[in-house]
């Protein structure tokens, strides 16, 4: 039986990074053998999640090298798994540590990789979408085996009690890749509900005008129940907020309820990201702005002004004026 | 510090994306040096100015890519580096990585910078398979980087914040948008630009054939999907109205 391999971050706590369960999940109806790779500090913990949700076997080692040192280990082990298996596909999520991998696995290999994909119909073929979400492109995949790298939240993560034999991997990695040391790691914690899982996302761009006006989206996500506040990479890119605010191709993907967009303009990079929320608004002062043309409620004015007003609206209805 | 940029010559990305035969339209439209690159290119020559050292410019595409080049030349980078041939038409990530390894490989450096992804394909795997390629050690995702002679530190993005990561020279680097200030072109850069060493190289000159450029992967269909429909327009004083509608059917309000 052929077999489709899926590549799980974990954190030193053993929380896998929700991605591999939905990776997981659409392998599962693949017709194929599904077993995960699971490397460094944590992996031994993550075992039972990744059974729980599809895997039949999982390849693991808590070695630090792993942690400590970026993709080459990784890619180091991966290949030898691959060599020893043979699998037909390996899966990785468009995360930060898994894109490294994936492209090293490739060229390592001389395995075909596709990025970015959206959907995997089958064991040689998937799919990714274009232009902002209005093109969809089919590509057949040849060789063995095939890379894919899958942008998150394409598919649901769906558990399904299963439970997974763990395999020991060995690490046997020489010094020549224990080259690109973590040193320190900083962490920025956002306040509020995770932007991936909130039910409702306010996100501002350049529109807004100032840093100060941010404050704005965060006085408003104090007064709704489960809201996060997001950004486009322009303001991001300017030092307004940090990182960990970032919608879009190069940020997070989220599929919130309701999205708000306020003086953001919609470029490609950023509707990738929030394309899949259930209902958007935008307020823009540019009426032939692209972010109008996914929206269900379109507001051409100051973002600023509205957001004013938006504000003052939920507070008499809550009672607070 | 020897540095070697990779740069790619990009369709105009404030433009539509135009498909012809399954392909991202390249000639008959705009191209610009993807705007992603000027950070590598001001990350190199900030290091040039710092430690000393040749800046080398190099790129893969039509002939008329050269034009990312002489951009890059311009902005002050020392010679360039131009890679083209009919064979490499519809090429991947990761026959791009192949090829540009191989042009590296005769270049010689202690770094390579390129950007987190292309602007037009963003598969943002290109870096890696040229780090693999040239056996390198890679730290991408960089948002500040300093060197020495012998290493570099690197603040790497991270989903939730950064780690700081040092690496041994030779090595491979991706910079974000932010890392630096990129310089635009002076008049004195643009004419001194004309007169640097400029190279122009084929599959042939690289020892390579056109099975090296062989594309593992067809796209065999594109399609439209069903867009989403724009909604309605609201006038500016109903607006705070309607958006707390829509907020209280969803139970936030």
């Amino acid at each position: 039986m052929p077999e489709v391999w899926v590549y799980a971050e974990v954190t030193h706590a053993g929380v896998v990074d929700t991605t591999a369960l939905e990776l997981l999940t659409r392998a599962r109806s693949l017709g194929a053998d599904v077993a995960a790779v699971v490397l460094g500090p944590g992996a031994s913990r993550a075992a039972g999640t990744l059974g729980d949700y599809g895997a039949s076997r999982v390849y693991l080692s808590d070695d630090d090298v792993f942690g400590d040192f970026v993709a080459q280990p990784a890619t180091k082990a991966l290949d030898q798994l691959v060599t020893e298996h043979s699998p037909e596909m390996l899966m990785f999520a468009t995360n930060y540590d898994s894109r490294d991998i994936a492209g090293r696995l490739s060229a390592k290999t001389g395995a075909t990789l596709m990025s970015n994909a959206t959907g995997v119909s089958g064991l040689d073929r998937a799919q990714t979408a274009i232009s902002g979400g209005s093109l969809m492109v089919d590509v057949v995949l040849r060789g063995s085996p095939k890379i894919v790298l899958v942008r998150p939240k394409s598919f649901a993560a769906e558990a399904m009690g299963g439970v997974a034999e763990v395999i020991n991997v060995e690490a046997r990695i020489p010094d020549e890749l224990r080259q690109a040391r973590r040193r320190e790691r900083q962490e920025q914690d956002a306040a509020g509900p995770n932007l991936e899982d909130a039910g409702i996302v306010i996100a501002g761009g350049r529109g807004l005008q100032a840093p100060d006006n941010f404050k704005l989206l965060d006085r408003l996500a104090g007064l709704l129940d489960d809201c996060a506040v997001g950004a486009t990479r322009a303001v991001v890119d300017a030092g307004w907020v940090p990182y960990a605010y970032q919608i879009g191709q190069t940020g997070k993907t989220v599929k919130p309820g309701v999205y708000i967009a306020a003086g953001i303009s919609g470029a490609t990079q950023h509707l990738v990201g929030m394309k899949g929320a259930k209902r958007i608004v935008a307020i823009n002062k540019d009426g032939d702005a692209p972010i109008f043309e996914v929206a269900d409620l379109g507001v051409v004015g100051d973002a600023v002004k509205v957001l004013e007003q938006l504000i003052e609206e939920v507070k008499r209805r809550k009672g607070q004026t | 510090m020897n540095v070697v940029v990779c740069v790619k010559h990009v369709p105009d990305p404030n433009a539509p994306v135009e498909i012809q035969d399954n392909r991202i339209k390249r000639t008959g439209v705009q191209n610009v040096l993807d705007p992603g690159d000027m950070y590598g290119i001001e990350a190199g020559l900030l290091l040039r100015e710092a430690l000393g050292g040749e800046v080398t410019v190099i790129s893969m595409g039509p002939v008329q890519a050269v034009e990312a080049i002489k951009r890059a030349l311009s902005m002050g980078a020392d010679r360039g580096v131009m890679i083209s041939d009919d064979a490499l038409t519809g090429a991947d990530s990761l026959v791009t990585a192949r090829v540009l390894a191989a042009a590296i490989r005769r270049a010689g450096f202690d770094l390579v910078i390129a950007g987190v992804e292309s602007t037009d394909g963003y598969t943002g795997t290109m870096p890696s398979s040229l780090a693999e390629f040239l056996g390198l050690p890679q730290v991408t995702f960089a948002k500040r980087l300093s060197a020495s002679a012998s290493s570099v530190t690197v603040d790497r993005q991270t989903a939730s914040g950064y780690h700081v990561v040092e690496c041994s020279l030779p090595a491979l680097v991706t910079v974000t948008a932010g890392v630096n200030e990129p310089r635009y072109p002076s008049f004195k850069g643009i004419m001194a630009a004309k007169k640097k060493p400029l190279e122009h190289l084929t599959l042939d000159h690289l020892g390579m054939s056109a099975a090296d450029a062989e594309v593992e992967q067809e796209i065999v269909q594109i399609s439209a999907v069903d867009e989403r429909k724009s909604g309605t327009r609201v006038a500016n004083d109903e607006a705070a109205a309607r958006i707390a509608d829509l907020l209280a059917e969803a139970k936030a309000i």
